[in-house]
């Protein structure tokens, strides 16, 4: 009915208004930036399965899930967060404070497991609320209160553990950690609450009023609130939000490696960042898609494993990825520049001049 | 310190002579509390044991150890104030520091000051890689910044392999520079000194350096006014690119040895000694004396706090809450002054004419945009 109602006319006056939205839908979805990583990462795997050795083989898929699993949680809530146009460069120190938070209570204090681990949960859930609070309701600058929790949580990590750590976790948790979803495939256990929160994430932010607010926010947060959008509750949900999936990080972190010490995934933040970054997600807010994050650190995770296979360092697999980060990121711009020269050349063109004089003008 | 005084001085010629404004300036300001925080703890810290300061050592470490970290503040200050940030001095350092030893190694009847220089010129160089990025692409500082930081220490790292530049490999008269003194102040601390003098000097009275704040305060508004952003924003990253350079050269004559670990995580530590300081993180406010304070005070606490009888394991967490600490009490600083300003407009002493616009901008919080 209501499709029957839109005749070409208005269609057509809806395309003169809104010139980005003049494609048909296949060719935005094939522009996008989402689509670009997903295609990319793609042309990735299947460049290494035929060209890399072993990167065809059992343990390979199993290794890149599991090596990128922190990450892949972690970009979740950072990708709201960017997208309201905040950082968050605590979580990796989270990530330490809980996993020490986690041993400590299971290895001095004597919590049963379960109940250490629930605590741990809640540790990075209030290292969260510190920030949120700071950012939300205070109206500091996230990128200066998180430099500062960065140092803090990961300061209370190293001031409760020094340098010792705390090994002896059951194994029936450290091999759970470890197991496969299903014997002989190639997906570690880790994916199961990896999907579970993707899929919640995802409903959040792209199939709920929430996250409309959210990508308000980081369009306008100004014209976010006269729309009533609560702006300091969002930010704070989704910082709460980061501190609680860091804090189930430490302790997959934990488990995994069966070490609890203060130094687990120093750096972290930034690889989590540069991943949600290369997925799409605009620094400056309001633009971004969790599919396009998810591939941006499965990318990530394909390039360097397809390395390492083929014998090169660390060192060199860093200056490829900081690279694709840089270009990616110019390419928004250069793309952006493109535009422009296209949409004065129309301009140029409707008003009776060449497009060729016009777009040469808008370039210069 | 009313709020009244400040009100009037805003809106109207101060009639108070210039050692009184000058005076008030120094006692308003946000790098005498730095300051009086660092001489408080080197104070306790000496009371508890005396050698921290009147030590044959402990004078000359209190001096010479911050040398690197201020001038990599120096340089962080100087980026800040136009709104962006510089994630990738570390890697830049770490890059000279190898390159300073490898000068040496390669080219032994190479002059240290040819050496020295190359080190200076190679951060540059890294610097106007990140300032063209960042100046013409139109990309956060941020992002650029941190892909060059994985690239440079990517590259610092390929470069160095597992080689190791021990004492050894450098000759005695330039590693003589990371211990001797001149009148008991430590030559590189003259070093990381005179930077500080000079950049303060350009960033508070030069044209170019009062650009830097207008274009932090509103670059937008800067480039309608004609001014060269993009030019000065990499002038910017060049300085901080060179500093780190600095730094790098200065790390080596320290230890004496250069390691894979050079300035990995320091970027931050940089970062957070300017916002300690005083030099606020949207651009536009905030000066290197701050930041060069910052950085001693970061620097001295991590050697404070055994003195203390506290573990220096939580340094990191005394350094985040200072940080934390800093930020807010800027933030309560605003608000207030702020105030003061909607108060001289509404009903001030002699309904002078309004305080200009600016007042609302990300900006106008610091004295030195309205100075």
């Amino acid at each position: 009915m209501s499709t029957l109602t839109q005749t070409p006319d208005s269609g057509a006056r809806e395309q003169r208004s809104y010139p980005s939205y003049s494609r048909p839908f296949w060719q935005r979805v094939v522009l996008s930036r989402e689509f670009a990583v997903i295609a990319l990462l793609i042309a990735a795997i299947v460049y290494s399965r035929s060209e890399v050795d072993y990167f065809d083989g059992p343990q390979t898929m199993y290794y890149l899930f599991r090596d990128s699993a922190s990450i892949l949680l972690l970009a979740l809530p950072m990708t709201a967060i960017i997208i309201t146009g905040e950082i968050d460069l605590s979580v990796a120190s989270t990530v330490g404070l809980t996993s020490v938070a986690f041993g400590m209570l299971h290895a001095d204090a004597g919590l049963s497991i379960g109940l250490a681990a629930l605590v741990a949960v809640l540790i990075g859930a209030v290292c969260g609320a510190f920030n949120g609070f700071l950012v939300a309701y205070v109206g500091l600058p996230s990128i200066a209160v998180t430099i500062g929790t960065l140092a803090l949580y990961r300061g209370i990590a190293a001031g409760l553990l020094g340098t010792e750590s705390r090994t002896d976790f059951p194994e029936s948790w450290t091999d759970l950690a470890k197991e496969r979803i299903v014997e002989d495939q190639p997906y570690p256990m880790i994916l199961i609450p990896f999907l579970v929160l993707a899929i919640a994430f995802g409903l959040l932010l792209h199939f709920s009023s929430f996250g409309r607010g959210i990508y308000e926010i980081g369009l306008n947060d100004e014209a976010a609130r006269f729309t009533g959008v609560d702006v300091a509750r969002t930010k704070a949900v989704l910082f709460v939000l980061a501190g609680a999936v860091a804090g189930f990080v430490g302790i997959y972190t934990t488990l995994v490696t069966g070490v609890a010490r203060a130094e687990n995934s120093v750096g972290l933040e930034l690889q989590v960042i540069a991943a949600v970054l290369l997925g799409g997600v605009s620094i400056f807010g309001g633009r971004g898609a969790l599919p396009g994050v998810i591939a941006g650190v499965l990318l990530i995770g394909v390039i360097q494993r397809a390395m390492l296979l083929n014998g090169e360092t660390v060192n060199i697999i860093n200056i490829v990825i900081g690279s694709l980060l840089v270009l990616s990121v110019m390419s928004t711009s250069l793309l952006a520049l493109a535009h422009r020269a296209v949409a004065a050349s129309k301009g140029a063109r409707s008003s009776g001049r060449t497009s060729d004089s016009a777009g040469k003008r808008s370039l210069s | 310190m009313s709020t009244t005084p400040s009100a009037t001085s805003l809106s109207r010629p101060s009639d108070a002579s210039p050692t009184a404004r000058v005076l008030r300036d120094v006692l308003r300001s946000r790098e005498l509390a730095v300051a009086v925080v660092l001489v408080l703890l080197i104070a306790v810290t000496t009371a508890k044991s005396s050698s921290f300061l009147f030590g044959s050592t402990g004078w000359r470490d209190l001096l010479l150890t911050p040398s690197m970290l201020v001038l990599l503040a120096v340089g962080q200050t100087a980026v800040i104030i136009t709104r962006n940030v510089d994630l990738s001095v570390g890697s830049t350092m770490g890059l000279t520091a190898y390159l300073t030893g490898r000068l040496f190694i390669d080219q032994p009847g190479l002059p240290i000051i040819v050496v020295v220089l190359a080190g200076i010129a190679m951060g540059a160089a890294l610097g106007v890689i990140n300032g063209v990025l960042v100046a013409w692409g139109r990309v956060p500082a941020l992002v650029i910044t941190l892909g060059t930081m994985y690239i440079y220490r990517g590259a610092f790292l390929t470069w160095a392999g597992s080689d190791r530049i021990n004492a050894g490999d450098m000759p005695r008269a330039f590693r003589d520079l990371g211990t001797d003194s001149i009148l008991g102040i430590p030559v590189l601390t003259i070093v990381a000194l005179v930077v500080l003098a000079l950049v303060g000097y350009y960033l508070r009275t030069a044209r170019g350096g009062r650009e830097l704040y207008a274009i932090g305060s509103d670059p937008d508004a800067a480039g309608l006014y004609g001014l060269s952003v993009n030019r000065r924003i990499m002038f910017a990253f060049v300085l901080s690119g060179a500093l780190a350079g600095l730094a790098g050269v200065v790390s080596a004559a320290r230890f004496g040895t250069v390691s894979s670990t050079v300035g990995s995580g320091i970027e931050l530590e940089a970062v957070g000694a300017a916002v300690i300081g005083g030099v606020a993180i949207f651009g536009g406010s905030g000066t290197v004396w701050g930041a060069a304070l910052g950085a001693f005070l970061l620097v001295t606490i991590n050697r404070s706090l055994p003195v203390l009888g506290i573990s220096d394991f939580w340094q990191q967490a005394v350094v985040g809450l200072l940080i934390v600490g800093a930020i807010v009490l800027d933030r309560v600083l605003v608000n207030r002054q702020e105030r003061a300003l909607i108060a001289a407009r509404e009903h001030g002493p002699d309904a002078g004419p309004p305080v200009p616009a600016t007042s609302g901008s990300a900006g106008s919080d610091s004295q030195e945009v309205v100075r």
